[in-house]
């Protein structure tokens, strides 16, 4: 009923969408929090934890959403020239990339969980306390973050759907713009995630 | 003052009335105008406090005589638990500026609503749903919750009762409150009409935008706190097991980086309303405008270095204690500045004894009261004899309920007439509010007492020597919730039956009272171009 | 046109971005004691700033969001910082 008074504000989109950035950054903070607390309590068995994870499939999976990153950045950059067709692609380019990273972290998980490495497993309940914390950390925080590639996987999806049907375009990208913000910010948890738990020594 | 104006071509047009369009439940549920979806709010929100005050009658009821009353001991931990829970998430935090904020800051900086309506509906929405889930948790499964609303950890990762459910729902609670947060901030600063400079901004809206900042920063913290526990629970992550190298004092920890900023949201919007209503029925400009608004701010910024003064006897290091009980102490200075300038505004004042202004009078009394009793509890040396005492719970009530709740009185009776065009009556408002008063102070402060005295909380049981105060405490519950029910009775008929007032009853100066009461749809038919401060009420008056 | 140049820009950042985790990568392998952590953090910092200044488009945003932005990081740098204080000196 007060559709009249409403009118299109992207800078106001956008400072919307920083800010529910900013909380999702204070919610991973909670767990940088926990992590740093037991890095510093535990710095062996975090060290000994931290090898068992495949530096492979971490840089594999870094340089998958550092690209995808990218490619959203080029999409939105298509669309303000309205180049539909190459903002398309680079879209589903993303969305390829996203998906990947899944799998992998799935093929991760599976062969963490076939060298009985999970909370409360029989090989962490007879390791020295610290390496269990390390691991429920890596669950907890990789699958929320996971959690978060599917939420913005989606988000694309459906951001993908609209440029086809051109209810978004160059005259009106702020879906987009926030969607990638959003991409963006996933990426950016990531490039914390990464040289914390794979790359400790 | 307000003189009587024929109402019959206001109410056609204000936002109460239907439009015809929808069925009439629809056109509530579903509507994103801010006005609306404020007073969804604010009658959820009043039905939630009826419900915990109800559980905090059945406390007091148990506590009247040693020994079991009416309840035994898992009873009573469900019901301090629920009574926290209930209060903590679904009446204190969002209150003030889940209700009035909604209703009152886009008309207030000149907008014709929030800046994002539909995510607005949304936190409502979310807001209910955590509610019933919160509140069927009470039924089924295990049984109610019984970890007290901070729900320590490790018990609440083993007991069998429904903590998963109500930890659930309080994670939802938790992001409708930052969705209103993010909405608030965007829209002070997208959305202030013309010549609403930041330093015209009324102080309510001021304190809003503190408060949402808390909320957007803090509240996440909660979120993630509360899956941790729903990890511990569902997948054993051990995360704070000592057994297995966690360490429980990181919940506690985790769990007051939110929920003592938490406080400042509640404590807040509350500020805000009293900086409203002091000034215009003092019938003087606010002392210190500037610095009330640096206050508030600097609340919502020392309120996120103290958490740790909720902690000083769990074990902490020393340091920390050191640390987190000096940093305590620099919370009092912003809020004594506020305390001053409000009297300063009063002093020389021809001041009007409204109800709205009997409420900001007494949340002066009482907010000090609570705020002079948390130094002792901030002082570590004090706080190892008091802590987990009813001192606590005494300090505690006498800064939420007698600050926010009474701040919450007075902002329902200043912007009664507003919101429904009517006027309650102002006799029978006076006497609620002399009953609540004396309710109030019997039962709270027989609690600071029998704390001193050294009678610890949350124990549905006590030693003989502490009877009378008990008993006190409780003859004052009564009298106190005598008094809530005569004040809601008397805006009930109100409702009804008040006489219809104009657009500025109270010959305020804010925007909100330049609109017709109850406000138009739209809010504003030319949106305002502002000249003056919010205080200069010599421009006020009818318009 | 500006439009190619800001294209080739974020290419150009993704090159830098993929030297970075190069180097993290690198940094590890080698044992510096504590200061691998250290580098570590370093190194994800200059990442993230990139990808927020660039990508994120943060260094043509207002003031509003970029004070923002710092008072976040603060605010986590506090409560990190605070809680220290319990945990080293236990």
């Amino acid at each position: 009923m007060n559709s009249t008074a409403q009118h299109h504000d992207a800078e106001g989109a956008k400072l919307g969408m920083w800010l529910f950035l900013f909380s999702e950054l204070l919610l991973f903070g909670g767990l940088f929090v926990l992590f740093a607390v037991y890095l510093q309590r535990y710095p062996l068995q975090f060290a000994a934890g931290g090898r068992e994870l495949s530096v492979a499939f971490g840089t594999v999976n870094t340089v998958l959403l550092l690209t995808s990153s990218m490619t959203v950045a080029l999409a939105l950059e298509a669309l303000r020239r309205n180049r539909r067709r190459l903002c398309e692609s680079l879209l589903g380019f993303t969305l390829l990339a996203a998906l990947l990273f899944l799998v992998n972290k799935g093929f991760e998980w599976h062969a963490k969980f076939q060298h009985d490495l999970y909370p409360g497993s029989a090989t962490l309940q007879q390791a020295p306390p610290g390496r269990d914390v390390f691991f429920g950390l890596y669950y907890l925080t990789t699958g929320l973050h996971g959690l978060h590639v599917i939420i913005g996987g989606v988000l694309l999806a459906w951001i993908l759907a609209l440029v086809r049907c051109d209810r978004i375009n160059g005259a009106s990208p702020t879906v987009l713009e926030n969607g990638a913000l959003y991409w963006h910010l996933v990426d950016i948890i990531w490039i914390f995630i990464f040289p914390l738990y794979y790359l400790l020594l | 003052m307000g003189k009587v104006i024929r109402m019959g071509e206001f109410f056609r047009r204000g936002f109460l009335e239907s439009t015809g369009e929808q069925p009439s439940l629809f056109e509530w549920i579903f509507s994103t105008d801010h006005k609306r979806i404020g007073l969804l709010y604010l009658y959820s929100i009043s039905t939630f406090f009826a419900i915990g005050v109800t559980l905090g009658l059945l406390i007091r009821l148990e506590l009247i005589a040693p020994g079991r009353t009416i309840v035994g001991p898992d009873t009573y931990n469900a019901l301090f638990t629920l009574h926290g829970v209930v209060m903590i998430f679904l009446f204190i935090i969002p209150g003030i500026p889940a209700a009035f904020g909604n209703i009152m800051l886009p008309l207030q900086i000149g907008a014709r609503d929030v800046a994002f309506p539909r995510l607005n509906l949304l936190s409502w929405w979310l807001y209910i749903i955590g509610a019933i889930m919160a509140l069927s948790s009470l039924a089924g499964g295990g049984g109610p919750p019984d970890t007290g609303w901070t729900f320590y950890l490790p018990f609440s990762g083993e007991t069998t009762t429904n903590v998963s459910l109500a930890v659930f729902a309080v994670f939802i609670l938790g992001f409708s409150s930052i969705l209103t947060g993010l909405n608030f901030i965007t829209t002070i600063h997208r959305l202030r009409a013309p010549g609403m400079t930041w330093t015209r901004l009324p102080l309510f809206v001021w304190s809003l935008y503190a408060t949402a900042w808390v909320q957007v920063l803090a509240t996440p913290i909660l979120g993630i706190t509360l899956v941790l526990i729903l990890a511990e629970r569902i997948l054993g992550l051990g995360l704070f097991d000592a057994a297995r190298g966690g360490d429980p004092l990181m919940y506690q920890h985790l769990f007051w980086i939110y929920s003592h900023p938490a406080v400042y949201i509640m404590v807040l919007p509350a500020m805000g309303v009293i900086s409203e209503i002091i000034p215009v029925f003092a019938r003087r400009p606010i002392f210190g405008y500037k610095a009330i608004v640096a206050s508030s701010i600097g609340i919502a910024a020392a309120g996120s270095l103290v958490w740790g003064h909720h902690m000083f006897v769990s074990g902490m290091s020393d340091t920390a204690i050191l640390v987190f009980s000096l940093l305590t102490f620099i919370v009092a200075i912003p809020s004594a500045v506020k305390v001053f300038n409000w009297v300063a505004t009063l002093y020389g004042g021809s001041i009007r004894l409204d109800a709205p202004m009997l409420y900001a009078l007494t949340f002066l009394v009482l907010f000090s009261i609570g705020g002079l009793s948390g130094l002792v509890l901030g002082s570590a040396a004090t706080d190892v004899h008091v802590h987990d005492t009813h001192f606590v719970v005494g300090h505690f009530h006498y800064v939420m309920f007698g600050g926010t709740a009474f701040a919450f009185f007075g902002a329902l009776h200043y912007w009664f007439p507003k919101i429904f065009g009517r006027m309650f009556n102002e006799k029978r408002a006076a006497w609620a509010w002399g009953i609540m008063i004396c309710g109030f102070n019997l039962l709270y402060f027989s609690m600071l007492l029998v704390g001193l005295r050294g009678m610890p909380r949350r124990y549905y049981d006590y030693l003989p020597q502490f009877a009378q105060l008990n008993r006190l405490a409780t003859y004052g519950s009564w009298v106190l919730a005598l008094g809530l029910l005569f004040m809601a009775v008397n805006l009930l008929i109100a409702l009804r039956r008040g006489k219809h007032i104009g657009a500025n009853p109270w010959e305020a100066a804010t925007l909100e009272w330049t609109v017709d009461s109850p406000p138009p749809p739209e809010n504003f038919a030319v949106l305002p171009t502002v000249t003056h401060g919010p205080y200069d009420l010599e421009q006020a008056g009818e318009p | 046109m500006q439009h190619t140049g800001s294209m080739r820009q974020l290419i150009g950042i993704w090159g830098l971005l993929l030297l970075l985790t190069a180097a993290t990568v690198g940094i590890s392998r080698i044992h510096l004691g504590a200061a691998n952590i250290w580098a570590a953090l370093g190194i994800a910092t200059a990442k993230a700033t990139l990808v927020t200044l660039f990508f994120m488009h943060l260094k043509k945003e207002g003031r509003v969001i970029k004070i923002s932005l710092l008072v976040t990081l603060a605010t986590l740098a506090t409560f990190i910082g605070l809680t220290f204080f319990d945990v080293l000196y236990r």
